[in-house]
């Protein structure tokens, strides 16, 4: 069904008047009209079809009656677009020309026909309006869904009815309609549809402050005026030159201990533990000797008070290096300051093997391993802790050389050393010893080598400056031979020991077994020359007591005991092996002790017996081990004894070979150094007597 | 004699009491210093009025400091004071100054 306006094509009169007769005839019932068209349209429509249509003619009973010729007569009509009813003499009145005027523009429409359809164009305003309403409705009954698409078309109708009815609705109502009317919805499949949007709960916000604390205030309060300005002044002036008086010592101070943390920073890890470790080495040490320990400090042997005076050793650490094994100890010395430190020098005594040395410092509190430890190309033959400086060492190489050794300073090597170009000795050094700083406060030493010199070495800014004292010849001084004769034989020194008191005087003993007396002021001349020994002079020694006394041994297996005032010896013992070494005790001034190559130790105490030792110990474990070196610890009753497999040996002395004099009851014991030399005068005087009275 | 003796004992006294004596501060080292250097020389421009010198310690405090500096300068005066902690510096000047210099704000 679709709209539809019909006009139709207007008869015009225009054309014949018989025609137009006709016409009108065929006009006069108006209304007709149409139908005779449509009977004239069927009629034409009669021939094609007449077997469609078996129609009888109605026909109106006013119809005219025609003739068969009028039938056939043909009219011409002309249709034109003109209304033949439309009037054609319309006046009207012209204002301007104030006069009637026909109009030539007459309306040509006529309506013969009028329907109202009842579609409608969706986006028309009524069709919009409609759908408003429809969906409203179905808002309402949306039970009813299924029957929509039926009542879509009903509701369409009675809509269009009811639109048609309320044209005159008012326009308000239709509007609200329209507002209240959806957005178009997106049609969802009906049957099988699911939500996916979800909603959440929404975090409630919340507000949140927080107040800072007030920065911390303080309160203060004082008082100022001139006499207190001026007392804190006089104080703070006062206390300025205090300052000032101890800065350039405590400068100092502050220096070395930053060197020394520096120092220990600059280590690497295991040094940083050195100090640790080294105390669980000593404990560990401690919990292992413990015995020997107790040995050494409460342990007295009480067998000796039935021995009467004969007295014994007992041997407590025994002290060994792995590196220094095969390597005879050819100098031992304790340190001055540190009772329990000393230092041994290994090398060899063999002129066909000779091989690297080693320095070694030990502690009898570390009797397992070196406190210090250095190696060297050549062997050690001799050493010498400085008095005053007890961690500044000398040594004699058997190349000659001699070297300072400084244990402060963490080096493996020697700090000091001479060179060939530096006067070095061209034998074995055989002794060196530590004098009293010289005028200009530089540190010096003495050598004695077999190369015939003694030497005297400084050291002037880090570097050793030697001094030749005295150069020997085998025969000393002689010229009264023709000088083309003269062989300058040098006679090789061997050892030396300095006076204590008399800083110029000194000993040599030499190879041949001569000892000279010399002084420091005669390089060329001897004081003296005692015809000592048939062979080496192993060791000289001064009494520590006496002034006058001086003990030597040599490898012809004699000791001797001497007044440096006489040629002859006051005492003379054969032990019947090389005597290596002899030391004085520090504590009495009658007791020494000797090492033979035999293996033992001897020692004597004249004031007991004059003739025989008191007390003869092997202190080696192997038959062909020879001890080599004694020395006595300047405060405890202890010996170190070295030997020629690199072993050293601690042995405590009995309480018989310290035992001082038992004097007459009643009287006071005794003691001190005037009281030493009293009881080493009164034998003196009873061997000298007879030997006096002889040479008288 | 005796005047002299005073006269030369007083010069002697201002010459070798010329250094600032701090007697009490809370700031820190580098605050202190700074402070310090300030002090004396607000106080040697300003020798006679103690009043700009004081000016000029507070001005350049709170310019380097942050705000609300106060100072007294004198040669005699008590005082007990609130003041932010580590932002005090009491000290003598000259021999014959207190300067004190707190912030609180």
């Amino acid at each position: 069904m679709s709209q539809r306006k019909f006009s139709k094509p207007r008869q015009s009169t225009v054309l014949g008047p018989g025609q137009g007769l006709k016409i009108s005839s065929q006009k006069v019932p108006k209304g007709s009209s149409k139908k005779k068209d449509d009977d004239e349209s069927t009629e034409i429509g009669e021939g094609l079809d007449e077997w469609a249509q078996n129609k009888v003619l109605l026909k109106p009973t006013d119809q005219l009656e025609l003739t068969e010729a009028d039938l056939k007569e043909e009219f011409t009509r002309v249709l034109t677009a003109n209304n033949p009813h439309a009037p054609q003499n319309i006046v009207r009145y012209n204002f301007k020309e104030r006069a009637y005027k026909p109009i030539s523009m007459v309306e040509q429409l006529a309506v013969h026909f009028s329907l109202e359809g009842h579609m409608l164009h969706k986006d028309s305003d009524e069709a919009r309006r409609q759908r408003a309403r429809v969906d409203s409705t179905e808002e309402i009954v949306p039970a009813e869904s299924s029957l929509v698409e039926f009542e879509d078309a009903e509701e369409q109708m009675e809509a269009t009815d009811e639109s048609l009815k309320t044209d005159s609705v008012e326009p308000a109502e239709v509007i609200e309609i329209a507002s209240k009317g959806k957005k178009e919805q997106k049609l969802t499949n009906q049957f099988n549809f699911s939500e996916r949007a979800s909603q959440t709960y929404n975090n409630l916000n919340r507000d949140r402050a927080s107040q800072t604390k007030a920065p911390p205030r303080a309160t203060f309060s004082d008082s100022a005026n001139q006499w207190e300005i001026y007392d804190a002044y006089v104080k703070e002036v006062q206390l300025q030159e205090k300052a000032k008086e101890k800065q350039k010592p405590s400068a100092k101070k502050e220096e070395t201990i930053q060197k020394k943390i520096a120092l220990e920073y600059q280590g690497d890890d295991i040094t940083r533990v050195s100090k640790s470790s080294k105390i669980v080495e000593r404990m560990v040490n401690q919990n292992i000797y413990d015995d020997v320990a107790q040995d050494f400090k409460y342990f007295e042997d009480l067998s000796d008070d039935f021995r009467d005076q004969e007295g014994t050793l007992l041997p407590l650490w025994k002290f060994q290096y792995e590196k220094a094994k095969r390597l005879a100890v050819t100098a031992l010395c304790w340190n001055p300051r540190y009772n329990d430190l000393f230092a041994v020098g290994h090398g060899s005594y063999d002129f066909l093997k000779q091989t690297r040395g080693m320095l070694l410092l030990y502690s009898m509190k570390n009797p397992s391993f070196p406190e210090f430890a250095f190696s060297t190309d050549s062997g050690i033959m001799c050493l010498d802790i400085h008095h005053e400086h007890p961690y500044i060492l000398a040594a004699g190489f058997y190349d000659g050389n001699v070297a300072i050794y400084n244990l402060k300073k963490p080096s493996s090597q020697a700090n000091y050393k001479s060179a060939s170009s530096t006067g070095k000795h061209t034998d074995p050094v055989w002794q060196v010893r530590w004098q009293k700083n010289d005028m200009d406060n530089n540190l010096n030493f003495y050598s004695v080598s077999s190369d015939g010199r003694v030497v005297s070495w400084t050291l002037i800014k880090n570097e050793l400056v030697y001094t030749d004292i005295i150069r020997m010849t085998v025969e000393g001084t002689t010229s009264d031979k023709p000088e083309a004769l003269q062989l300058h034989v040098i006679g090789c020194g061997t050892s030396f020991a300095f006076h204590k008191q008399k800083d110029h005087l000194f000993l040599v003993g030499t190879e041949e077994g001569k000892i000279h007396k010399c002084s420091k002021a005669y390089s060329s001349h001897f004081l003296e020359t005692f015809n000592a020994h048939n062979m080496t002079v192993d060791a000289i020694r001064w009494n520590p007591f006496h002034l006058k006394i001086f003990i030597s041994c040599s490898s012809d297996w004699t000791v001797k005991i001497w007044d440096h005032t006489f040629n002859t010896p006051v005492f003379t013992f054969d032990l019947n092996a090389a005597v290596g070494d002899v030391a004085w005790a520090p504590y009495s001034s009658t007791v020494f002790a000797a090492v033979t190559t035999d293996g033992k130790v001897h020692v004597f105490d004249l004031n007991i017996n004059k003739y025989e030792a008191i007390c003869i110990q092997a202190v080696v474990a192997k038959k062909k081990t020879k001890p080599t070196h004694l020395e006595f610890n300047p405060i405890y009753p202890i010996i170190v004894v070295g030997d020629d497999r690199g072993q050293v040996t601690c042995l405590k002395l009995s309480p018989n070979l310290r035992k001082l004099p038992k004097e007459k009851k009643g009287q006071e014991v005794q003691k001190g150094p005037a009281y030493e030399i009293a009881k080493l005068e009164r034998l003196l005087n009873l061997v000298r007597e007879p030997s006096g009275a002889e040479t008288k | 004699m005796a005047d002299a003796d005073s006269k030369k004992e007083e010069a002697d006294y201002k010459r070798v009491h010329s250094f600032p004596l701090i007697r009490q501060s809370d700031m820190p080292e580098e605050m202190r210093m700074e402070a310090m250097e300030l002090c004396v020389t607000a106080c040697e421009k300003y020798s006679n009025n103690n009043e700009s010198a004081a000016k000029m310690i507070k001005e350049a405090m709170d310019k380097k400091f942050g705000s609300s500096w106060h100072v007294v300068i004198g040669e005699g005066f008590g005082f007990e004071i609130t003041h932010e902690v580590k932002n005090l510096l009491y000290l003598y000047f000259g021999g014959s100054l207190a300067v004190c210099v707190w912030k609180c704000s």
